[in-house]
């Protein structure tokens, strides 16, 4: 019925979908493409689609992606120049269209992680304008997350699993039915299009009681809100080097991290020879490329390269965002193909014994 | 520092030509570009330590700081080494060539702030660039500055660019100009030796000086102690960093120091706010 409205009102709608194995965020060609009953176990280095006996229809933990790839694209093109037969450069601005989007099901980690790549994109004085125009497009359907991975811990970032800002709607989905809430005028128009009765105070408990119990079931954690001191004097920890020893630099962890926002631009020159095109794509502080400097690199090991990701991850966020730039998603793990855990190697570095 | 103009200037590049190209060393050499559109280029204001994006067609774009002087008129300088696939396909253009051009990105050199102090430049290989653009803005306005303590360091006497300007600047008044090359060579009149060497030898008044400081990340530290040694304050401590720099607008990532963005929080910090994190390789 809401998919049915927000189609109607004109957004394209995104929506829960399985694609390679995973449940992602897709585009829904009809208003009950919605599936029901989907599951995902996760554990370090493990992703496993499984059945949701209830048939609920949000009642699994975040895929590998959901929405950023829908405001920072992976990959787009910023400028583009062409070049005439005399050799004279003309320089030309590209904009992405973006159409109205409606994106439904997305989590309370996800919504706290966009707050921080709106935080980096859309910075007072300097709003990037391919961001932007994606961003501004974007209607965000929240769900409260009742059912968390063993790879989440939202709850200890203090941003989970029910969301609390950052939405135009929210709903919470109980054994019989949703608990639907507006959280901007734009939601609040689709809610009133929908003519729903009013939510008994009973449900809107039971939501309550989903959210506390969906905390409570989080098996990890982080060891607090603000690690930035505890990391930032353990920067030759042994620790480093076990972990540069079991990690592969991949980047599978950055490019699921819903808040890193690292990007390369490269130039993409047509085969005719007569333009080319600026384009930016996701990077990686994990790849030899990111801290190459003329003839060489500030980054050469992996130690450094984690290193650099944690700490900028859990202290460099407060400084520049004034928060973490964690907020418990949990995929940084679940995608490592050796199952490196933040939150472990995290209290391995932050313990109060003396280092060994 | 924070007089230093800004322009958020993601592009497109503006239209640029060569109006000069000179040849200073055999792997270096400068471009003095011109914007093609004539409102932007009268416009066009940069201070001293801050730098410009340049696109050569089909390449991509590098980070160049400017080694002109703010006042002049007949293009903007950048001193180039020709070292990567950019900056090596740079090398051959010829004047008359268009290019793109962002900028000036990051902050400059605190110059406003140094009235009346001597003035200690530490360079090591082609850090010597970023500075020399102080070296005219203080040669311009010398009677706003001290002493000028000029000291350049090389990994070989073949690498010294300038030499000219060197000796040109040595014979002037209350100016002090000091080099070394790790490897001396034939007919080589300057220091064998690092260039920590030369601070015994420099006359400064630490009191009433500012040292600004460009070059290898360790040469600077060790640059940083002989000149905290020789009791000048930290807070009068400056140098100019480098890291990747893809967009110049502080959003790629690319050249995060902890948790500053040196295209737009630097290039040029004072020591205090560093030299913690450049005290461990790999930031």
């Amino acid at each position: 019925m809401l998919v049915g409205q927000l189609m109607q009102q004109g957004y394209q709608c995104f929506g829960p979908g399985v694609e390679n194995g995973a449940i992602v965020l897709h585009e829904l060609a009809t208003p009950d493409a919605i599936p029901r009953g989907l599951q995902a176990v996760q554990s370090p280095g493990r992703y496993q689609l499984t059945q949701d006996p209830e048939q609920r229809y949000f009642a699994w933990a975040n895929g590998p992606q959901a929405i950023k790839p829908l405001a920072f694209a992976p990959t787009e093109s910023l400028w583009r120049v062409a070049r005439d037969a005399s050799g004279t450069l003309q320089f030309s601005a590209v904009l992405p269209a973006a159409p109205k989007r409606a994106l439904i099901g997305v989590r309370a980690c996800d919504l706290a992680a966009l707050a921080l790549q709106d935080a980096h994109f859309l910075r007072a004085g300097a709003r990037d304008a391919h961001y932007a125009q994606r961003r501004d497009a974007l209607l965000l359907v929240a769900v409260q997350c009742a059912a968390p991975a063993a790879t989440c811990f939202c709850a200890s970032t203090g941003d989970g699993p029910t969301p609390t800002a950052g939405y135009d709607i929210a709903l919470a989905e109980l054994a019989d039915g949703f608990v639907v809430e507006a959280g901007s005028a734009r939601g609040q128009h689709v809610v009133d299009a929908l003519r729903l009765s009013p939510a008994l105070a009973q449900h809107i408990d039971d939501a309550r009681k989903q959210g506390e119990s969906a905390a409570a079931a989080q098996t990890r954690r982080l060891p607090g809100r603000n690690l930035r001191d505890a990391l930032m004097s353990q920067l030759e920890h042994p620790r480093w080097d076990a972990v540069a020893a079991r990690c592969l630099a991949c980047g599978n962890c950055t490019a699921v991290c819903p808040t890193c926002f690292c990007h390369a631009e490269v130039d993409q020159p047509a085969l005719s020879g007569e333009s080319s095109a600026h384009v930016r794509e996701w990077d990686s502080c994990f790849g030899e490329s990111h801290g190459h400097l003329h003839g060489f690199n500030v980054r050469p090991d992996i130690r450094s390269r984690y290193r650099q990701w944690l700490t900028h991850k859990l202290a460099g966020w407060h400084d520049q965002f004034g928060r973490s730039g964690c907020t418990g998603c949990g995929r940084c793990i679940a995608w490592c193909p050796v199952g490196i855990d933040l939150t472990e190697e995290v209290a391995a570095l932050t313990a109060r014994e003396a280092t060994p | 520092m924070n007089d230093a103009p800004h322009a958020l200037d993601a592009g497109p590049p503006h239209a640029a030509t060569v109006v000069a190209r000179t040849q200073e060393s055999p792997t270096i050499f400068t471009l003095r570009l011109r914007l093609d559109d004539p409102a932007a280029q009268a416009a066009y204001r940069f201070a001293p330590g801050q730098f410009n994006m340049l696109y050569l067609y089909g390449v991509g774009e590098v980070p160049i700081s400017i080694m002109s002087d703010p006042e002049e008129r007949d293009g903007i300088g950048h001193t180039i080494r020709a070292i990567g696939r950019v900056t090596q396909g740079l090398a051959a253009l010829q004047p008359g060539d268009q290019i793109g051009l962002r900028g000036p990105f990051g902050n400059g050199w605190p110059l406003q702030e140094m009235g009346g102090c001597d003035v200690v430049l530490v360079t090591g290989g082609l850090g010597c660039a970023p500075v020399v653009s102080v070296i005219h803005y203080v040669l311009r306005r010398r009677e706003r500055f001290g002493k000028l303590v000029i000291i350049q360091g090389v990994k070989h006497a073949e690498d010294l660019i300038w030499r000219e300007q060197y000796d040109r600047w040595a014979k002037l008044p209350n100016t002090q100009v000091l080099v070394a090359a790790s490897e001396g060579g034939a007919l080589w009149p300057w220091h064998v030796g690092r260039v920590t060497d030369l601070f015994s030898l420099a006359r400064f008044n630490p009191e009433r000086a500012v040292a600004m400081m460009c070059g290898p990340e360790g040469m600077m530290r060790a640059a940083a102690d002989s000149l905290l040694a020789h009791r000048l304050p930290e807070s009068n401590l400056y140098l100019s960093m480098e890291r990747n720099m893809q967009c110049a607008v502080g959003r790629c990532g690319h050249c995060q120091f902890g948790s500053a963005f040196i295209c737009r929080n630097g290039p040029v910090f004072n020591w205090g706010k560093v030299k913690t994190l450049l005290g461990h390789r790999g930031f």
